[in-house]
């Protein structure tokens, strides 16, 4: 690959591993959620990311063009290859754990993929279209229940300050620029993200005023999940039960 | 079926009103919400929606056992949009039994403390991703047999609610339909699994039906107001005699030596299930019974503090609106 084509292909991978490994902790509450409405919504989620992934996955593979297919990088790759956030494979916990966490993605997604609507490249335009007014809804969604239950009960409020002060070190590696993004912004295909930080903190600080939750005061960020160098061990546990049907049987067709 | 054994209620009432009532559903006409019912109707209908109700939501269990592991992205989005869809079912029937006035919370409660059942089937494990061809094939398939009828129910907002989901399930089946032909002809162990899905689902399959109903009472008097259509033999036959050319036709195996197709009654006879396991599974003790309801029993104790504080910012914000007001 060139060095092009290498760079695109990760910068892809990162959307595509994003969207796969927080849809696939999301499935896990199939059936187990507070409420139907819930069980209803949370699968939702789940499936608009799945099919995200594919999308991303999908011109991911067809840059590499090494014949490996969406499914080939989701179920034939290891934990060093992926390229998602730490913040998508943190476990479930309880449910304020979920949906923060869900939150704290979701007011990085739409401003992302709203820059990429505007990428010089037409096959990211066209899935960001798509996708952002998918994540739009799940921003309005999470950061209703967000405030609904830091504004709550008094146990209700405890545990999303938790869940918040759990979470919160995961969030700097949003904003954290490697090599791999920096050219693709070089080229036109991310526009400059500069204000991202910015405007991600105003959107939660307003949000957590009205749940009534403190932001935790911390300098430190934990990162290494954008550029798989060292993921969290959650995600082997993740590739462990995703992987194992296709890797079993690999002559198998589906 | 989805909903078994449902104990008609017997009816006192004003025989004059009940003859009216009757002669309503003679003549086709939908029973709606605010219209004059008997109460053993009511309740009678109350059993069976809700019934109905929970066996989707304990459904969604053994199939959401294979969402994490679904051997292909699309097979992923396929199954879990399915399982969803079942979560959907069970919200459109509550909804349906609650216009009889019962309440979603007061039916969810009975179902965790053994008051109200599910369907046996959902007792059973999925072992192997045959299973979720299986369960859509034969699971869903048993389950279109009854809800196709139960479209024309008298009840109009429970045959409106069947609409709807028969839709839905028929393109279920023949997604389980499709990976059963994907591994029927697929590898060595892909067959395999196919037809050790088969071998374990195919009686409990013919149990859903219920057992034998031709001398009871129960099954009469809701044959007459229309909310069982068909009899349990009746369906059961059916559902052979429509699933074993497609069995042939992916070169499975039914598990039973005594299957054979009868010329004279054109029909295919077969060997009845086992109704003590039958009543074994209904009584609790089948082979994922415990874990069934432990599981739906930790989702709504888990959930409480969720739909507590949901609450409470509704009414804190309600408050909030009418002193502003």
């Amino acid at each position: 690959m060139t060095n092009h084509q290498s760079a695109y292909f990760e910068f892809l991978c990162h959307f595509g591993d994003n969207a796969l490994i927080l849809g696939h902790r999301l499935s896990e509450w199939c059936g187990h959620a507070p409420s139907l409405e819930e069980d209803i919504a949370l699968a939702n989620t789940a499936l608009d990311l799945m099919g995200e992934a594919q999308l991303w996955l999908g011109l991911a593979s067809d840059v590499e063009g090494h014949n490996r297919t969406a499914d080939d990088l989701a179920m034939h790759r290891d934990v060093w290859d992926f390229r998602n956030f730490l913040l998508t494979e943190q476990p479930n916990g309880d449910f304020g754990q979920t949906i923060m966490r869900q939150y704290l993605f979701d007011a990085w997604h739409v401003p992302t993929l709203t820059a990429l609507t505007s990428s010089i490249e037409k096959s990211i335009v066209e899935i960001a279209q798509k996708t952002v007014k998918e994540a739009r809804y799940h921003l309005s969604r999470s950061r209703d229940i967000v405030i609904g239950l830091g504004d709550g009960t008094i146990e209700s409020r405890k545990r999303m300050q938790s869940a918040l002060e759990l979470l919160f070190p995961y969030v700097g590696e949003f904003f954290t620029s490697d090599s791999v993004e920096q050219q693709m912004v070089k080229e036109g295909v991310l526009s400059n993200l500069d204000n991202l930080r910015k405007s991600y903190f105003e959107e939660i600080n307003k949000t957590f005023s009205s749940a009534t939750l403190t932001l935790p005061n911390i300098q430190f960020s934990q990162k290494g999940g954008k550029t798989g160098k060292q993921h969290s061990e959650h995600l082997g546990h993740i590739l462990n039960q995703m992987q194992w049907l296709s890797r079993a049987y690999p002559d198998a067709n589906w | 079926m989805y909903a078994q054994l449902i104990k008609s209620e017997a009816t006192v009432e004003n025989p004059k009103k009940l003859r009216e009532f009757q002669a309503r559903i003679d003549a086709g006409e939908k029973i709606e919400p605010k219209d004059w019912m008997p109460e053993g109707y009511r309740k009678t209908l109350i059993r069976q929606i809700s019934q109905h109700a929970h066996s989707e939501i304990v459904g969604q269990l053994p199939e959401g056992n294979w969402i994490t592991r679904a051997p292909t992205l699309q097979r992923k989005v396929i199954l879990l949009a399915k399982v969803q869809d079942e979560a959907g079912h069970g919200l459109y029937l509550y909804c349906a039994a609650e216009t009889l006035g019962a309440s979603r919370d007061e039916l969810n409660q009975m179902l965790l403390d053994g008051r109200m059942k599910y369907s046996s089937i959902f007792n059973y494990p999925t072992l192997t991703w045959a299973d979720m061809g299986t369960v859509g094939w034969l699971v869903d398939g048993a389950a279109i047999m009854n809800q196709v009828p139960l479209q024309r129910t008298s009840y109009g907002p429970y045959a409106r609610a069947m609409i709807r989901i028969c839709k839905e399930e028929s393109f279920h089946q023949r997604q389980g339909f499709d990976i059963m032909m994907k591994m029927a002809n697929g590898t060595l162990e892909q067959k395999r699994m196919a037809q050790d899905a088969l071998n374990r689902f195919w009686y409990p399959s013919l149990m859903m039906f219920g057992p034998s109903d031709s001398d009871s009472q129960h099954s009469a008097q809701s044959m007459a107001w229309k909310i069982k259509i068909n009899t349990n033999d009746e369906l059961r036959q059916k559902f052979v005699d429509q699933t074993v050319p497609q069995a042939e036709y992916l070169g499975l195996t039914i598990p039973d030596e005594n299957l054979k197709w009868n010329e004279k009654k054109k029909r295919y006879d077969f060997t009845d299930p086992d109704w003590s396991e039958f009543y074994d599974v209904i009584n609790g003790n089948g082979p994922c019974n415990v874990e069934r309801l432990n599981a739906r029993k930790k989702a709504w104790e888990n959930g409480k503090w969720v739909r507590d504080g949901l609450l409470a910012h509704v009414q804190k914000t309600t408050s909030k609106t009418v002193t502003v007001e």
